[in-house]
């Protein structure tokens, strides 16, 4: 009785033995991997860090707007930001990289997924950076043209656009993430689709004199006559 | 190179069957069939009466005229002035009229006719507007002459306006390219120039028609190219401009042209304009006539609501673009009434200049950097007017050179906010 527990003791213990044998290089590889990964994730920063500020990135970032979202939400500057996620993105693939070592049933299926979806994030990072960028863009555009027609309201013709355009990138942001695309989408469409029927009915109905004089002003004489205010320039 | 991408084959056919030519009279159009009759007539009467010896051709670019502008311009015939005018001309005056695209690019449109100029081997190159009503046939001798005897690369216009015409020229583009490239030159921005034939070379062999600021404003570029590169410029006194029709000019197009290709300029030509003080005058042609008085009224309620919206709506914009200081006191001025409203000088000196340093830092996208000076400009306007509303001739240009003299006097602030790096 006593030898049986011994023995079965002693398999026990160098079933485990090997077990540990077995994964304690796998665990060594992890763990290498995984510094590694956080040097090379570390240069990778301070490579997109110089290279952000090379390129006045910072100033592309204020000119969409996106430094003032930042400031308001008290994250650091745009260029700390991809940097840090730059580092972030490289360190937790090495992460994974180094478990996957490890040859865990089940994780790999996961991490794979990981790296695919990689790209998609990129994309909408993407997409976001450059719907900011012309919702900046357009709306200061309108309000400058709006301002100079002597149109009233121009800020809210402004916002209006940038509002729009900002709606309809993170629509696209989040169809490309795949997160809840179908919402997404009918949420867009119902708030583009009431915001034109209001401004229609708005226009329409409760401005009816507004909507006469602002037609008049555009195809009838009225124009040309305020027109005729300004100084001739040259 | 540039007649090669310039000019179309069936073009240089007919150039080349003119041969080589002393003057090319430039007139770059689209759709100006009701005043082109007129002006056509006095370059063929100035033609015959001041160069009767010389070989002129007149080249019209045309930008997909739809009214029967080409047609005009290429039946318009030397002979029916030779039965008219006891004057003959002992050279054949030559017209050609060339499409050069379907929608109007002035850019193109001077290029076209540089190009030709420069093939024909042109000693002088006249620029005539196609809507200058008001021409006579000596304003071609009055152009022409100084380069063609006096030896200059670039004669000027100065004309005689009505007194609120030309805001922009007279509160903008003078005092600022006065102060900036040191020259006093009245009108930067002429709607008739000439230049000398080697001048129209060097234009074109630099491609400054296709940088940007070539591209913007191809009349002032030249202005800018041949002060920059010291070639002999003059004026010449030609006479009344003809009144532009009240609303004819988009002014957002107009700021483009003028002062966007003003400011571009100023990147590629900083070693040469930054080490420049003070500025000198250049030899004037002719005599000046009285100012004549100004017919239209000007609704001054209506320029002072543009600029004060101006100034509240574009507030983000504008703070972008001036200095905390300069936004505030616009502001300040935004809220006086009509017969308090002043608009001092130093401060649109200071304005401008800050616009040109943000223009230069490309703050924002710099097109609307230019169409944020617009409203501005109207609150200008306004206290130009309100100055001059009953003064005298004299008290207007004494009101120009206390301008011209508060930018050159600022000019170390244009440098200062220039090398700025914030």
């Amino acid at each position: 009785m006593r030898e049986i527990i011994v023995n079965e003791l002693t398999q026990a213990f160098q079933e485990m033995a090997r077990e540990i044998a077995h994964y304690l290089p796998r665990l060594i590889v992890m763990l290498i991997i995984v510094l590694i990964g956080w040097w090379i994730a570390y240069v990778l920063k301070l490579v997109a860090r110089s290279l952000l500020r090379l390129t006045k990135f910072s100033k592309l970032s204020e000119n969409a707007g996106a430094t003032q979202l930042l400031h308001q939400a008290a994250l650091p500057s745009s260029t700390e930001l991809v940097s840090r996620f730059v580092f972030w993105v490289a360190w937790v693939g090495f992460v994974l990289l180094g478990v996957n070592v490890l040859g865990i049933a089940g994780l790999q299926e996961y991490i794979s997924r990981f790296f695919l979806f990689l790209p998609r994030m990129f994309v909408a990072l993407v997409i976001l950076f450059f719907g900011l960028v012309a919702a900046s863009f357009f709306s200061r555009a309108a309000l400058l043209a709006a301002v100079n027609a002597n149109y009233r309201s121009s800020r809210l013709l402004s916002t209006v656009v940038r509002v729009l355009i900002i709606v309809f990138a993170f629509s696209m942001v989040f169809e490309e993430l795949g997160v809840a695309e179908q919402t997404m989408l009918i949420a867009f469409a119902t708030v583009f689709g009431a915001a034109m029927l209001g401004l229609a009915i708005a226009f329409g109905l409760g401005g009816q004199d507004l909507a006469r004089k602002f037609l008049e002003k555009r195809l009838v004489q009225h124009n040309k006559e305020e027109r005729e205010d300004e100084l001739s320039p040259l | 190179m540039a007649e090669e991408t310039l000019l179309s084959d069936d073009f240089l056919r007919q150039l080349i069957n003119v041969g080589e030519v002393d003057i090319v009279v430039g007139l770059a159009t689209h759709n100006n069939a009701k005043t082109i009759e007129p002006v056509l007539g006095a370059i063929q009467s100035g033609a015959l009466k001041c160069f009767p010896r010389e070989r002129v051709a007149i080249i019209n670019a045309d930008g997909g005229s739809q009214d029967g502008t080409t047609e005009l311009v290429a039946k318009a015939s030397i002979d029916d002035l030779w039965r008219e005018s006891k004057v003959y001309a002992l050279r054949t005056l030559h017209s050609i009229s060339v499409p050069y695209a379907r929608t109007p690019d002035p850019s193109k449109a001077l290029q076209t006719i540089l190009a030709a100029a420069d093939l024909l081997r042109a000693k002088a190159c006249v620029l005539i507007s196609p809507e200058s009503t008001t021409i006579e046939p000596d304003w071609l001798q009055r152009l022409v002459r100084p380069v063609y005897h006096d030896n200059f690369d670039l004669v000027c216009p100065i004309y005689t306006r009505q007194k609120f015409e030309g805001a922009l020229v007279r509160d903008l583009l003078y005092p600022a390219t006065r102060s900036i490239y040191g020259y006093r030159i009245r009108e930067p921005y002429g709607s008739e120039f000439a230049i000398s034939g080697r001048l129209v070379t060097d234009f074109l062999g630099r491609g400054i028609g296709n940088e940007d600021w070539g591209k913007m404003g191809p009349e002032i570029s030249i202005t800018i190219m041949a002060v920059t590169a010291k070639y002999r410029v003059c004026q010449s006194f030609l006479g009344t401009k003809a009144p532009s029709p009240r609303g004819a000019h988009d002014v957002v197009s107009v700021m483009r042209r003028t002062a966007g290709a003003l400011f571009s300029s100023l990147d590629s030509n900083f070693p040469v304009w930054s080490v420049i003080s003070g500025s000198e005058n250049v030899p004037t042609f002719g005599t000046a006539t009285e100012v004549e008085p100004e017919g239209a009224r000007i609704n001054r309620r209506r320029l002072l609501e543009m600029f004060s919206t101006g100034v509240a709506q574009l507030e983000p914009v504008l703070r972008s673009i001036l200095s905390s200081s300069s936004l505030s006191e616009l502001q300040r001025i935004a809220a006086l009434g009509i017969n308090e409203f002043d608009y001092p000088a130093e401060l649109w000196a200071k304005t401008i200049f800050e616009f040109v340093a943000s223009y230069h830092k490309s703050i924002i996208n710099r097109d609307h950097i230019i169409q944020a000076l617009i409203p501005l400009y109207r609150g200008r306007s306004l206290t130009f007017l309100t100055e001059n509303r009953n003064g005298s001739a004299q008290n207007l240009q004494h009101r120009e050179e206390s301008l011209c003299a508060d930018f050159e006097r600022l000019k170390p602030y244009l440098l200062e906010v220039w090398a700025d790096r914030k």
